[in-house]
């Protein structure tokens, strides 16, 4: 029964987004506030009935409910109960149903912000809202119903794919959905600032929180992928250029050119026509990832004809949502008036480089990723764009945006001076200089890579740091001053600095795998295998059962030039249901640096094929992304962004006047 | 998005694990690392975008053996790559040739940028850099304002 209650709610939701579609709409045509305001109810009620199918779906997992075919397809009896819950996502039609689910989440907060949004941009940009809850809801219903029966019911189901059962699933998913469905918030208030012909800088303030958190998520939800894909597909590499990871990098580039041309529109009203169209590509990346990931197309073009009716219909949305905003576009953009002049040499300029690397190599990327599609259907000839393309072509597109980044920062907004500016920095020169001299020194021949980029993430991290020095610090300021006047500046500052300095950590993380070392090697109880300075022994390897899989665990023992820095385990795992197996990786940190061993064939006479890493700064990559969200947050929490804030007194000036 | 990844291998039959095995492992250091090397540029051909390095694929092993056999044979690095190709097609490799049918490939990155960068330098010039000065009649009128604000106060 509860299942069927979810089904329904689903069908009343579709219905009610309907009515968010139409009546805001209408009523900013007609100048009605009623219908304008219908907007905000709806999306509420919206939101409630998703929700309320996502538990009824969850409760069939976590109660094992097999009369589901999705439950029966995806989950077992015995699979741990996070598996279960998390297991609700990890297939087609559940994330599917979590992607709407977030859509609706945003759509009912831009309705409970009431206050802080002028009644006709809300009402318009709820209606877009709705409009895409309405595209996928259709496509939920249609194509891919999670509520789907089967009758008879199994005894048992098939389990949920052993890749997937892991903590990864259940933060890796909602993280990057939070931060691809944020976007359509950006999108839908372009939309609705189009449909308005009007746009300005409250505009620009109003859209950039939610472009800064979703951005945020994005970053964390890309960055737990890769850590995930890191641990668990046991090879050690942390990125692949595949497709899929593509798919999120696009709008991950894409946003991050939208949020600095917002700052642009936001403290100098220009860049406004740009701005608006990122805004619609960010999100028609988001979707385009939606649909590359969940139509099979990216397997290969003919699986398309596996599954042609999703496809299809994705292809559908896609095309109409996409194709309709930019026509949207096209038509009323010329409207909009362009405000606020600058220079070439401006913090403005710098930030219009950015926009133009960060689209080159969003381009890059997309091209990339599409062309060997393309090409097989208009030619039927087959080429392979894999990671030495990309690397190829993405490294000289970011590198000279790095290290401009600094250069731009440091700018003045209007009119600025080149020199004056290097001028400022020229201790970070120096000392990221003098760093990548003393690691070519130190290495003496090993990799040029590493050094090389090593120095520029060093001159990231202190050209950011150098911000917060020059703006409270100068010759003879005591520190207690300086100290705070920088506890003092914006938070947005603050989280720019933060942004930035992670970028330059994990500059330093992937600079540093170029250090790497690897051993391999067959071998018994009490033999070593070596990789540079690092040794494992293996102890033991021994069977163990677990609820839904048995493994062999080898015992390792890790030294260090020789003496012991501890124990590990590393796997070799068979989930029995699907007969399918897996490595787990065993994983010692070292400082920020990992040893890493992952088990080949174990052979009957007891042998064992080891494959032993040591990965320097390795965690820098991730711990960078964290600093870059965290950086997001800070911004977030920046009193202007909090619409509706007091605005702070002026400083009396008669506290300047001694008491005489 | 791993997860979806991870979902569509499942599906193409191999669980990637662990590539390179020690037995295939060449005495010599310096082509061993010259067969890496080639190798990570290979396209394993049943897998899902994974070079033959990282593939645990039989096929994969297959083409880390003949890389290796012709390196001892005494190949250089493009005669290996060349040989590849004329067996399984330019699908092999992960890095297409530079040729006509990939020309817009190759050429996107850099055509974005420069068009880019000139629409950016033109719509820049485009828009007037200084506010135009004032006419005669604008800076009477400006004059007598002043004169007005300035008896006022």
């Amino acid at each position: 029964m509860f299942v069927e209650a979810g089904h329904f709610a689903l069908a009343l939701a579709l219905g009610l987004s309907l009515i968010q579609f139409v009546v805001p709409l209408w009523g900013a045509r007609a100048n009605d506030p009623v219908l304008m305001s219908v907007g905000r109810a709806t999306s509420l009620a919206v939101f409630v009935c998703i929700a309320f199918s996502f538990l009824a779906l969850t409760v069939a997992y976590v109660t094992s409910d097999f009369s589901v075919v999705n439950v029966v397809a995806n989950s077992h009896s015995a699979k741990p109960l996070i598996y279960k819950i998390s297991g609700v996502w990890g297939n087609h039609e559940g994330s599917m149903l979590l992607w709407v689910l977030i859509l609706a989440l945003f759509g009912a907060v831009v309705a409970l912000a009431r206050n802080s949004i002028p009644l006709r941009l809300q009402a318009n940009t709820l209606a877009m809202q709705g409009a895409i809850t309405i595209a996928f809801l259709l496509f939920i219903l249609l194509t891919s119903n999670p509520f789907t029966r089967s009758v008879p019911a199994p005894a048992e189901g098939q389990d949920l794919n052993p890749l997937l059962q892991d903590p990864g699933l259940a933060i890796h998913p909602p993280l990057l959905y939070i931060g691809y469905v944020g976007f359509s918030v950006s999108f839908a208030f372009a939309i609705a600032a189009l449909i308005d012909g009007r746009i300005d800088a409250v505009w620009a303030r109003i859209v950039r929180p939610w472009t800064l958190g979703a951005w945020a998520f994005l970053t964390l939800g890309i960055a737990m992928g890769s850590y995930w894909a890191y641990y668990e597909l046991g090879w050690g590499g942390w990125w692949f250029w595949d497709p899929v990871e593509n798919a999120s990098l696009m709008p991950w580039l894409a946003g991050t050119a939208l949020l600095h041309s917002t700052v642009v529109m936001e403290k100098r009203d220009a860049l406004k026509v740009w701005t608006i169209l990122l805004a619609i590509l960010t999100f028609s990346l988001s979707l385009l990832g939606t649909f590359l990931v969940r139509s099979g197309v990216l397997t290969s073009v003919h699986s398309f004809a596996v599954d042609p009716e999703r496809g299809t219909f994705i292809l559908g949305i896609l095309i109409l949502i996409i194709g309709g905003s930019l026509a949207l576009f096209a038509w009323r953009a010329p409207l909009l008036k362009q405000g606020g002049l600058f220079a070439p040499v401006s913090r403005e300029g710098a930030l219009v480089v950015n926009n133009l690397f960060l689209a080159t190599a969003c381009a890059t990327v997309l091209i990339g990723t599409l062309y060997p599609l393309a090409l097989e259907v208009l030619t039927g000839e087959k080429i392979s764009v894999g990671a030495p393309f990309f690397n190829f072509t993405f490294l000289p597109l970011i590198v000279p945006l790095l290290l401009l980044l600094p250069l731009g920062q440091t700018l003045a907004w209007k009119r600025g001076n080149f020199l004056g500016t290097a001028q400022r920095l020229y201790a970070v020169f120096g000392v990221s200089l003098i760093a990548t001299m003393a690691l070519f020194a130190f290495e003496y021949g090993g990799p040029v890579a590493a050094p090389l980029g090593i120095g520029l993430g060093v001159y990231l991290v202190l050209g950011s740091l150098n911000e917060i020095v020059t703006r409270s610090w100068s010759r003879g300021t005591p520190l207690s001053v300086a100290w705070r006047r920088a506890a003092n500046l914006p938070r947005s500052t603050w989280g720019a600095v933060l942004a930035h300095a992670g970028v330059g950590l994990t500059v330093i993380g992937i600079a540093a795998t170029a250090w790497g070392v690897e051993g391999l090697a067959t071998i018994r109880s009490g033999e070593r295998v070596k990789a540079g300075d690092y040794e494992a022994r293996l102890e033991r390897v021994m069977p163990r059962i677990e609820a839904n899989y048995r493994e062999d665990v080898a015992v390792f023992t890790i030294f260090r030039q020789g003496q012991e820095l501890g124990s590990l385990e590393s796997m070799k795992r068979l989930y029995v249901t699907r007969g399918m197996p897996t490595t787990e990786a065993g994983i010692m940190t070292v400082g920020l640096g990992q040893v890493y061993v992952s088990l080949g064939e174990v052979a009957a006479d007891g042998s064992v094929g080891v494959r032993l890493y040591y990965k320097p700064l390795v965690l820098l990559i991730w711990i960078g992304a964290l600093v870059m969200a965290l950086g997001g947050g800070v911004s977030l929490m920046d009193r202007r962004l909090r619409i509706g804030a007091p605005a702070r007194a002026k400083m009396a000036p008669s506290a300047a006047v001694p008491a005489e | 998005m791993r997860f979806v990844l991870a979902l569509l291998t499942s599906l193409v039959l191999t669980v990637p694990t662990w590539a390179v095995q020690p037995d295939e492992v060449l005495k010599d250091p310096a082509l061993e690392r010259r067969a890496r090397e080639i190798s990570s540029g290979l396209r394993c051909l049943v897998c899902q975008n994974q070079s033959i390095d990282d593939s645990d694929a039989q096929l994969a092993k297959d083409l880390r053996l003949l890389v290796r056999e012709r390196l001892v044979a005494g190949d250089t690095d493009q005669q290996v790559q060349d040989f590849l190709v004329q067996r399984y097609g330019e699908f092999v490799l992960l890095k297409p040739t530079f040729s006509a049918h990939n020309m817009l490939l190759w050429l996107t990155p850099i055509l974005v940028l420069v068009m880019g960068g000139i629409g950016a330098y033109a719509a820049l010039r485009r828009r007037p850099q200084a506010a135009e000065a004032l006419n005669e009649e604008e800076r009477r009128v400006l004059e007598a304002l002043l004169k007005q604000d300035r008896s006022a106060s």
